[in-house]
């Protein structure tokens, strides 16, 4: 082993190392949430996730973005086989230890080049569909700051790899031709045999060096966005798995129930039914945390809210389908999931450097507004748009839900319609003498 | 006409008799003027093909559904409790109704409180009554118009039933032209989520006028609905646009009724 292969290999760990790190933390914060049983009809599940997530059905609804997405998708894919290799020559000083292979050699890096051209292609359309086109779900409020920065640095970061990856293969080609030691000519190069002549008038020490200087830059690129995806929203390559696999399989306009409430009701309606025993405070981050009818902060929602909000990768085509959104409302799907995304965040900083949860005299509801809850029209638009299966009308209702039952906060005319429906059983001020007036008439 | 013909529960309790089916008129249905035509022309349907129906009468009361959306599940549980204890009195198996967000507040979220039962939207039922033979119609007024569907929320996406309204319009021998966001990519018409029962919050347009352009935009001459709330934010969107006068927004119910002259 060189000193080379040592450094690789230091490297190597430690980036794993980091990311291990931050996952976990990922999954610590997924865990804040309130525990909801999600692991019922298995069969189903593996289904959507083989569909959405691996077939990426919903992306293909829109053709443009859908196709160019797959491109990406597919490369990431089809690429890591060459990681996989490039690990194992760092680690052991090899050179193309796939290379045995011969013909299926070939058309691995054949199609791993051609793979590459199309990531790159795919990149450089998306950041047109941002940059020039400027397509408007790309541009709302919500995408102001770092949003719009994340997403550049992910295509650049993309572009850059995919450029490395075909300039070293070029370079490690024209070393192979010249006869160095080490170099062998295994593999077909479609696409980096066109950047060969670049080198024609470089000495063989020039050569090399460009070709180690772009084999290290492409992998400690991968390394480095390995450990960048937990701080952005391309961590979604990652968590579509797992969201789609525990998406909501009822039927979308289905609110769930609230037993504990049922239980009051029961010994309301009927005084021989006790009241129901108080639920046992939950220990959450080193603090107990009290049963709160709906959601005031991260730590109301369920687990599969939180996941959802780590999954999103900002797309906005649940904001460009809503129809609060389109007619000019505060109310963005999309924005709900992000303000979420950053509440936990917050929360999760401060767990980190207490140890413990303290309450730093914020919640979710810092960030959403009741005039961005009110505008909602459970249509599930956003549901149906998101290609990952992410629900933000969920976190909707639940927020609404500590506003009226915690806060007795709501709109004026939605207490009237309260009122009705308790006094009258129907939301208009009609009592039921007046149901079967209709027959009469 | 024929006076309508409307049991109720208690009736066929009294006699020892089991309807085919409970109609859930809904509040809406009971107390709007313009649902409670739908309401009509849904029991002459019921009506002409025999259908062995009931009402809860006056033991009806909402489903909870509006007061469960805003967020008051205190009251959308008072609600549903009473309701299942009425229709599990009364052994109710199978429901009907016009209304979609009582469809889906009864079919998907009645269960969890001990309320199970085959629920059907009204579309669904006017469907299998014209696929078993039950009722005919003909088209005859209605041959050539442009006839287009908004797909209520709370039926197509929320439970994936686009093809019964298709396929009961399609009866009626007229042109059916689909919204350019129809089905699954429906636009809302702005009245769920218990919108309805509030001020829209400040935007740069009402939703229903979004959508009511939309379906003007086919140049229909009739636009079908499926939900009484979608009835009425159609129809006050086509009122914005002044063309009342031109385009009619019809219940699917209504539209068979007329066309079998029921």
């Amino acid at each position: 082993m060189s000193i080379a292969n040592i450094l690789f290999l230091l490297l190597l760990a430690g980036a794993v190392a980091l990311f291990a790190r931050n996952l976990g933390r990922v999954v610590r914060n997924i865990r804040l949430g309130r525990d909801e049983d999600i692991s019922d009809r298995k069969a189903e599940r593996w289904g959507v996730m083989a569909r959405v997530a691996l077939g990426q059905s919903k992306m293909v609804v829109r053709p443009v973005a859908g196709i160019m997405h797959i491109l990406i998708y597919v490369g990431f894919i089809i690429i890591n086989i060459e990681v996989l290799e490039i690990i194992i020559d760092g680690i052991f000083g090899t050179h193309r230890i796939g290379s045995f292979l011969g013909r299926l050699y070939d058309f691995l890096i054949g199609s791993f080049e051609i793979l590459a051209v199309g990531v790159l292609l795919a990149c450089v359309v998306f950041i047109a569909r941002r940059a020039v086109l400027q397509l408007p779900r790309f541009h709302k409020p919500e995408m102001k700051g770092w949003p719009s920065k994340d997403a550049m640095i992910i295509l650049i970061t993309e572009i850059a790899l995919m450029g490395a990856f075909l300039k070293m293969n070029a370079a490690d080609q024209v070393l192979a031709q010249r006869g160095m030691e080490h170099y062998t000519t295994a593999g077909s190069y479609p696409v980096s045999s066109l950047l060969q002549p670049f080198f024609a008038g470089m000495s063989d020490g020039t050569v090399l060096f460009f070709e180690r200087f772009m084999w290290w830059f492409h992998i400690l690129g991968i390394l480095a966005f390995l450990n960048y995806l937990p701080y952005s929203k391309h961590f979604h390559i990652i968590l579509a798995f797992p969201n789609t696999w525990y998406s909501k399989l009822e039927p979308r306009t289905q609110v769930s129930n609230m037993p504990r409430i049922t239980g009051e009701v029961k010994s309301m309606l009927d005084p021989s039914v006790p009241p129901p025993t108080p639920a046992p405070a939950r220990t959450v981050a080193g603090v107990d945390m009290p049963e709160r009818f709906g959601a005031k902060d991260v730590f109301d929602l369920s687990w599969k809210s939180l996941m959802d909000a780590y999954s999103c990768t900002e797309c906005g085509r649940c904001t460009s389908e809503c129809p609060a959104n389109l007619t000019g409302k505060l109310l963005s799907p999309r924005k709900i999931m992000m303000d979420t995304r950053d509440r936990l965040e917050e929360v999760g900083k401060v767990i980190d450097a207490k140890g413990k949860w303290e309450d730093d005299g914020n919640s979710l509801h810092s960030r959403i507004s009741e005039e961005e809850l009110w505008a909602c029209t459970t249509c599930n638009a956003c549901t149906q748009a998101c290609p990952v299966n992410i629900d933000p009308v969920n976190i909707i209702m639940e927020m609404r839900r500590y506003k009226v039952m915690e806060e007795s906060s709501t709109r004026p005319s939605l207490t009237g319609m309260f009122n009705n429906v308790e006094n009258n059983g129907a939301p208009w001020a009609y009592g039921p003498d007046r149901r079967m007036e209709w027959a009469q008439e | 006409m024929e006076a309508l013909r409307v049991p109720t529960m208690a009736e066929f309790a009294a006699s020892g008799e089991v309807p085919e089916v409970l109609f859930w008129v809904g509040c809406a249905g009971s107390f709007d003027d313009r649902a409670r035509k739908i309401t009509k022309a849904f029991v002459r349907i019921l009506n002409a093909a025999k259908v062995k129906f009931a009402v809860l009468g006056q033991e009806e009361t909402c489903t909870g559904d509006p007061a469960r959306r805003a967020g008051n599940e205190f009251l959308f549980q008072m609600q549903a409790l009473q309701n299942v204890t009425v229709l599990n009195g009364y052994g109710v198996k199978r429901i009907v109704t016009a209304c979609p967000h009582c469809f889906n507040t009864l079919k998907n979220e009645y269960p969890a409180l001990g309320g199970t039962y085959e629920v059907l939207h009204h579309t669904q039922f006017i469907n299998a009554l014209l696929k078993e033979g039950r009722i005919k119609v003909e088209g005859g007024d209605f041959k050539g118009k442009r006839i287009t569907f908004h797909d209520p929320c709370y039926l197509g996406r929320g439970n994936n039933e686009y093809e019964a309204p298709r396929e009961v319009l399609l009866k009626l021998d007229a042109a059916l032209v689909e919204l350019k966001r129809s089905k699954q990519n429906g636009l809302c018409c702005g009245a769920g989520g218990a919108q309805m029962f509030k001020e829209a919050e400040p935007g740069n347009r009402e939703v229903n006028h979004e959508r009511s352009e939309e379906a003007l935009g086919v140049k229909p001459d009739i636009i079908a609905a499926g939900c009484p709330f979608c009835n009425t934010m159609l129809t006050d969107g086509v009122k914005h646009f002044n063309k009342e006068g031109e385009v009619v927004v019809k219940d699917v119910a209504e539209l068979i009724a007329e066309a079998g002259e029921l």
